[in-house]
């Protein structure tokens, strides 16, 4: 556990309406510094504000013209659309459904990998484990793109061929099979094997902090190692990996590279999912899609659907946060172990190690550590 | 001698705790079976080896939970059964990646050279000997782009993020509004989509610029707006690893709070921070979607990141495949031969970071 780097417990942030003691008094190399580390976080307010500020300010144009009038919204990529709002919300409906497609493929296989490397691997090769699958995370997008077009197309059609055969009777599978593969199933594919990192390494991190006791306390009473995980990690992780899924969701929405290289689409609705041209558009690979070809106006409505993505986005990040950062209700009772982290919940303190280790930085921690909670 | 014994004096009780139990080595015998006969299958479909895993498994699952069902009991039967589908579930985990970096080397390999390294190359120029049009290979521009731009976007981030994390952990009270709110924000950093942080730097350049704002500096910007948040937690992550024995002993001293972070808390956390900086920008490096948005993209070199457009790798890669030139093939053989040298730089980067973690490995009091 990470000691307490609070020494300045008796030096409140601001000082006391009396004159501070000469001994404690700053220095004005302290007070630079001091103003230094604040600025830089309080600029992170800051650009988070411009962000918005910026994109709103190009976008309210565009979204509050008359686009069957203006003679730029009326053609071209935003040809055909009666407002901005009739425009962006297919896109946002391909986004949302673009990612909960990954997310139904990604969510169990990344919790078996989660529990294969927390609880069933051999303890030597843990970590080492752990870091093939933060590999995962670390190839770049468009990597991916390239090979979902070359390798994953051609696996996936046969399936979707089957599928559209077979299943063709359920509306999910009915409508024009692809013909090359560039279906919205195709891209979730890829999609869902970029999100399955960081889905399992928040859920390992969480998985390693159930306490040593509870397990223990299930295996002796004769518990399987399966019961003893349904028993005792389960409850403890459940909050956890909900926030981890919502993280891995929030990744997925943003997610532009991939799906804009493999998925044929249009700007629809469409609950299909292996047809081809007649699959929804996600808001990323639309504005990747057509930024370079819009002009002025187009491409303030383009940043104007970026807005949307950006506040959808937001929302389940927050959401995630949110349930990560509410505390457990049933604490274990014992003497309460200064952390130094302000009192932050378990399942918080793992995604801020798990957000370091998806990055590779906390890898070579002493996972075991953590027993140390009881 | 004395199990033999038990069990002639009590003939009815043997030892239940091992009986009704597979052998050890049940399950991998199970495995090994599974596989013989999934390989007799392919020799009777035809061989791949995508099909020979999957009809293991499927040979495997259900054969080691009968097994266990028979012999041991259902609780049992469950444990292995979840035991190999969560095996499984890291194979397919495995699959994707190998695919992946397999299609990667296998087709970017033939490109890779050094003329390709070294060369400004692209789509069609005009050869003013012959006036012809010839297509080149060559990523130049691309590399000196990349790591132009990644290097602004470092300088950026870096100094924003260390002292926001020294912020945080050194100087913040814990309930305090700022630090709960900056904590908040970073979190909700980490999450903006990275397209989102091209079309900020794009807009911001543009209201300031004017429309042809397309330059390295722009995309330096986006690239920081993700880097930050990362910067930061990793930074933070380390700060709070060093004890406070060390900040007390200081302050003992006489230390004054600043000296103190500098000397001995960044000191003793410099691995950490090293190695969290350096996969910072082995996750930007790749980033595509911003930079196209910020920067566009271009085929001559351009080493001024103040103005003009500049190409990246990951951005040749995108274009290469979804703008070809004149020459297809040459410009999908180029989009590949930038995905490796990506990915190369990718793996490096993240050898770097180990190295640095394995050599300054912490001298804490762990």
């Amino acid at each position: 556990m990470p000691d307490k780097p609070m020494p300045d417990m008796p030096m409140p942030d601001k000082p006391p309406a009396g004159k501070p003691k000469a001994a404690t008094r700053a220095r004005p190399a302290d007070r630079v510094f001091k103003f230094l580390s604040t600025s830089a976080a309080v600029s992170i307010m800051v650009i988070l504000a411009g962000v918005a500020l910026f994109l709103l300010v190009r976008a309210l144009p565009a979204i509050t013209a008359g686009w069957s009038t203006n003679p730029e919204l009326k053609s071209g990529v935003t040809g055909g659309f009666a407002s901005f709002w009739a425009y962006v919300s297919p896109l946002a409906f391909g986004t949302v459904w673009a990612s909960v497609i990954a997310l139904l493929m990604a969510t169990p296989v990344a919790i078996g990998i989660a529990l294969f490397i927390s609880h069933y691997s051999p303890r030597r090769m843990a970590n080492f484990l752990g870091y093939i699958i933060d590999l995962l995370a670390a190839v770049p997008s468009v990597v991916y793109g390239l090979w979902g077009i070359l390798v994953m197309r051609p696996f996936l059609l046969p399936m979707q061929e089957w599928l559209n055969a077979y299943l063709g009777w359920i509306p999910l599978f009915s409508g024009k099979v692809t013909s090359t593969g560039s279906s919205i199933l195709t891209g979730a594919v890829v999609l869902a094997v970029m999100v399955l990192p960081i889905i399992t390494a928040i859920s390992r991190e969480i998985f390693l902090q159930t306490p040593k006791l509870h397990e223990e306390a299930a295996l002796a009473l004769g518990a399987t190692r399966w019961e003893m995980i349904q028993l005792s990690v389960f409850p403890y992780a459940r909050s956890g990996v909900v926030s981890a899924v919502l993280l891995g969701l929030g990744r997925a929405l943003g997610e532009t590279m991939a799906v804009a290289m493999i998925i044929s689409p249009a700007i629809i609705a469409s609950f299909r999912i292996i047809t081809e041209g007649e699959n929804p558009q996600t808001i990323a690979s639309n504005i990747a899609l057509n930024f370079p070809i819009a002009t002025g106006m187009q491409r303030d409505a383009l940043i104007g659907t970026g807005l949307v993505l950006f506040v959808i986005s937001l929302a389940v990040n927050m959401l995630a946060r949110l349930i990560v950062n509410v505390k457990p209700r049933k604490k274990p009772p014992k003497k309460k172990v200064p952390t130094g982290d302000g009192g932050r919940s378990p399942a918080e303190a793992a995604v801020g190690a798990a957000m370091v280790a998806a990055v590779g930085a906390g890898a070579d921690r002493d996972r075991t550590s953590e027993g140390g909670l009881l | 001698m004395t199990a033999a014994a038990n069990t002639l004096r009590h003939p009815a009780v043997r030892n239940r705790l091992t009986t009704r139990q597979l052998p050890k080595r049940a399950g991998l015998y199970t495995l090994i079976g599974a596989f013989i006969l999934a390989a007799a299958v392919q020799g009777l479909t035809g061989f791949n080896w995508f099909g020979l895993l999957a009809f293991t498994c499927m040979f495997y699952l259900p054969a080691i939970y009968l097994l266990s069902l028979v012999k041991e009991n259902r609780r049992r039967a469950m444990d292995r059964l979840i035991r190999a589908l969560v095996t499984v579930a890291f194979g397919l985990a495995l699959a994707p990646l190998i695919s992946t970096l397999w299609t990667v080397v296998s087709k970017g390999l033939g490109i890779l050279n050094w003329e390709f390294i070294s060369t400004t190359g692209g789509a069609a120029r005009i050869n003013p000997d012959t006036l012809e049009l010839v297509s080149s290979s060559g990523a130049l521009q691309a590399i000196v782009g990349t790591l132009q731009i990644t290097g602004l976007a470092t300088l950026f981030s870096v100094p924003i993020g260390l002292l926001a994390a020294i912020y945080l952990v050194e100087y913040a009270q814990p309930a305090f509004w700022l630090r709960r709110t900056v904590n908040f924000l970073v979190d909700v950093m980490t999450g903006i989509p990275s397209i989102v942080a091209g079309l900020f730097a794009f807009s911001l350049f543009t209201l300031l610029l004017g429309p042809k704002a397309f330059s390295g500096l722009s995309a330096a910007v986006a690239l920081s707006v993700l880097m930050i948040p990362t910067v930061v937690r990793a930074c933070e992550e380390m700060l709070r690893l060093v004890p406070a024995d060390l900040r007390e002993a200081s302050y003992a001293l006489g230390v004054t709070k600043y000296v103190t972070i500098v000397r001995i808390v960044i000191p003793t956390a410099i691995a950490g921070i090293a190695t969290g900086v350096t996969l910072a920008i082995a996750r930007v490096i790749g980033e595509t979607a911003p930079i196209f948005m910020a920067a566009s993209f271009t085929d001559s070199f351009n080493a001024n990141p103040l103005s003009g457009p500049m190409q990246t790798l990951p951005v040749m890669a995108y274009t290469g495949y979804k703008f070809p030139g004149q020459d297809i093939d040459l410009s999908n053989n180029q989009a590949w031969g930038a995905a490796l040298l990506l990915v190369l730089l990718v793996i490096v980067l993240n050898l770097v970071a180990r190295i640095i973690a394995m050599i300054f490995a912490p001298k804490t009091s762990r």
